[in-house]
């Protein structure tokens, strides 16, 4: 493409700050709810407009406040699919599909073919007639989607596309959606909650905090070394502590009270440390020897999940903390329930136990 | 056409022939007027509804005055307007050679001014809670905005703006006040079914009063009958739509 967005808007108490480069190929843009990443997508489309700023697309301005540039939603040509993918709720099917060409295809019988094409294509065959509250919320999503293919947008806006849908649809849908999105080729813009439908279909990833966008990364560099605490906590990651530099390649984990070694480079003026728990292992007493970052830990609470079992811990050495924030300073541990059996036939005291983390684990964050 | 005597006995006109002028004239001003607090009123919600919050407030209650001002008070307000010997009337009559007041027309300004907050606002409710996405989906397709709005935002508002267009109509037949006041009461040219029954059951007529207002209620039943038995097409799903999008069940 390349799409640039540089922009800055105000709502009430609410700013916006976005501002990132998006190449070929899907780009997610991660955030919680609430973080300005649909209102980033509205400001694209020119729907919403931004208070300042510059949006471009493949060398076409489509806003620029400083040369007093704002081209209407209409002339942007990009395909925006919302939420809850806008259907027209009076018009059939076929008759939502032909907006889609409308603005494009004035000659009737081309129209007619080309939608009849995104009919087969998208399996709405039989459909055609159907009042968009008579789809199931697959075809509605398929209807959205290839109406918006039809305009022949420059580029395609998902927002959310699958918090409308149960747990079980959604998978079969983006299985569907990525074998368009590949079919296509169009440059996309994803955006999600999800971490986990970010990390599967999108090749990069933009991480949105509260109104403020972060640089466009490659996403397996945010799962394996995000930079930002707010990364981090979007990625999944569950433990956190207060952290400062201990000399030499370690860390001081203020909450936690251990010093941990650490891999790599450690980000500039770092303040936190974060450690997946699935990388925090317990270590049988009698296998610690020669074991990097062991440190000693009280279970404070076991739970037993589907597939797996939590444990809680909490470090020995770990500082007071207030009533109100007991849970800073415990850890949480994931581990399969094969791994925990294991663990309690080589170890009869659990009161007590070692964690260990592997110092290529421990992510230091901004 | 008088058969029985102008009067005597307790009914004497029974037999009398009914002038069916009052209920042409009625119904001619009830649905111009219709026609044209339709587009006034939903062109009204439209515009307002984006206006400053101020600017908005303030014509609301401008807008929607009618609506609980006494019928003759309105009607003081048009005179005042349209009188021949106001501003307007005068510059009106001088221009155009016709009066605007006491004239069959002059019922379709009383008419429309009375039923228009009706129109204006169901249709603002109606397009209050219309799903502006839909809207921006349509321009993000390179839709127009007269096909949004003639084939996208009136489809999805039209049963508030069908019950608006009823009601309207309703009120605009059943108008009296401000239309005795602007219009007044001249058998054959402005007399209409309401103004026709004050004037016989004042003048002692009560059987053929009687029958003006079984004319009168019919009408309304058929008017209510028809928005009924649209409700009930609208339930049925015939043609129509619930606003929410029904979620799949796994």
């Amino acid at each position: 493409m390349p799409l640039l967005v540089d922009i800055r808007k105000k709502l009430g108490d609410f700013e916006l700050r976005a501002s990132f480069q998006a190449d070929q190929g899907v780009t997610g843009i991660l955030g919680a709810s609430g973080c300005g990443k649909s209102m980033t997508l509205r400001c694209i489309a020119g729907i919403v407009r931004p208070d300042e700023g510059r949006i471009e697309l493949d060398g076409t301005v489509f806003f620029d406040s400083e040369k007093k540039i704002d081209l209407k939603p209409q002339k942007r040509q990009v395909g925006l699919l919302f939420q809850n993918y806008a259907l027209f709720p009076n018009m059939t099917v076929r008759q939502n599909l032909l907006t889609g060409v409308k603005a494009r295809e004035k000659d009737k019988e081309k129209a007619d073919r080309l939608v009849r094409e995104m009919i087969r294509r998208f399996s709405l065959d039989g459909l055609e007639g159907h009042r968009p509250f008579q789809l199931s919320g697959g075809q509605q999503q398929r209807t959205a989607l290839a109406r918006i293919l039809l305009s022949k947008p420059r580029m395609l806006m998902l927002d959310e596309p699958f918090s409308a849908l149960d747990g079980y649809l959604r998978w079969n849908l983006e299985l569907e959606l990525s074998e368009v999105l590949q079919e296509y080729g169009c440059s996309t813009l994803f955006v999600s909650h999800s971490r986990d439908e970010i990390y599967r279909i999108c090749r990069q990833v933009c991480v949105m905090d509260r109104g403020t966008s972060g640089p466009v990364i490659p996403v397996k560099q945010l799962f394996d070394s995000p930079v930002s605490k707010a990364a981090a906590l979007l990625s999944g990651c569950k433990n956190y502590s207060r952290a400062c530099p201990a000399g030499g390649h370690t860390a001081f984990a203020r909450d936690w009270g251990v010093t941990l070694a650490y891999k790599g480079e450690a980000p500039e003026g770092f303040r936190h440390m974060g450690i997946r728990s699935h990388y925090l292992r317990l270590v049988p007493s009698g296998e610690a020897e020669g074991l990097e970052n062991v440190f000693r830990c009280s279970i404070r609470r076991i739970i037993e999940d589907v597939f797996s079992m939590v444990v809680m811990v909490s470090p020995a050495d770990a500082p007071e903390v207030s009533a109100g924030d007991e849970h800073e300073s415990w850890l949480r541990l994931e581990l399969s329930k094969e791994a925990w059996e294991a663990f309690c036939r080589k170890e009869e005291r659990q009161e007590e136990v070692l964690v260990h983390v592997d110092p290529g684990d421990v992510m230091l964050l901004r | 056409m008088r058969i029985g005597g102008p009067s005597g006995g307790p009914y004497p006109d029974m037999g009398e022939t009914m002038d069916w002028y009052p209920l042409y004239n009625s119904l001619r001003i009830a649905l111009i007027s219709s026609v044209i607090v339709f587009f006034a009123g939903i062109g009204a919600a439209y515009y307002i509804a984006r206006l400053h919050p101020a600017v908005k407030g303030f014509l609301d209650v401008v807008l929607t005055l009618p609506l609980v001002l006494p019928p003759t008070v309105v009607g003081y307000f048009l005179l005042v307007l349209l009188g021949p010997r106001r501003p307007f009337g005068a510059w009106f009559l001088e221009t155009f050679g016709t009066r605007l007041v006491m004239t069959w027309y002059s019922g379709i300004f009383a008419a429309a001014v009375v039923a228009f907050p009706l129109m204006y606002r169901t249709a603002r409710g109606a397009f209050e809670s219309f799903d502006e996405n839909l809207a921006d989906a349509g321009r993000t397709l390179g839709l127009g905005g007269a096909y949004i709005f003639w084939r996208i935002r009136m489809p999805a508002c039209r049963q508030g703006i069908l019950a608006g267009t009823v009601l309207a109509f309703a009120r605009a037949l059943g108008e009296y006040g401000a239309t005795s006041m602007i219009a007044g009461y001249t058998p054959g040219r402005t007399a209409t079914i309401s103004t026709t029954v004050y004037q016989l059951w004042r003048t002692d007529n009560d059987a053929l009063a009687f029958r003006w207002v079984m004319v009168n209620v019919a009408i309304s039943a058929v008017v209510l009958l028809v928005v009924n038995l649209l409700e009930r097409r609208e339930r049925s799903g015939a043609g129509t739509y619930p606003g929410r999008l029904v979620k799949e069940k796994a």
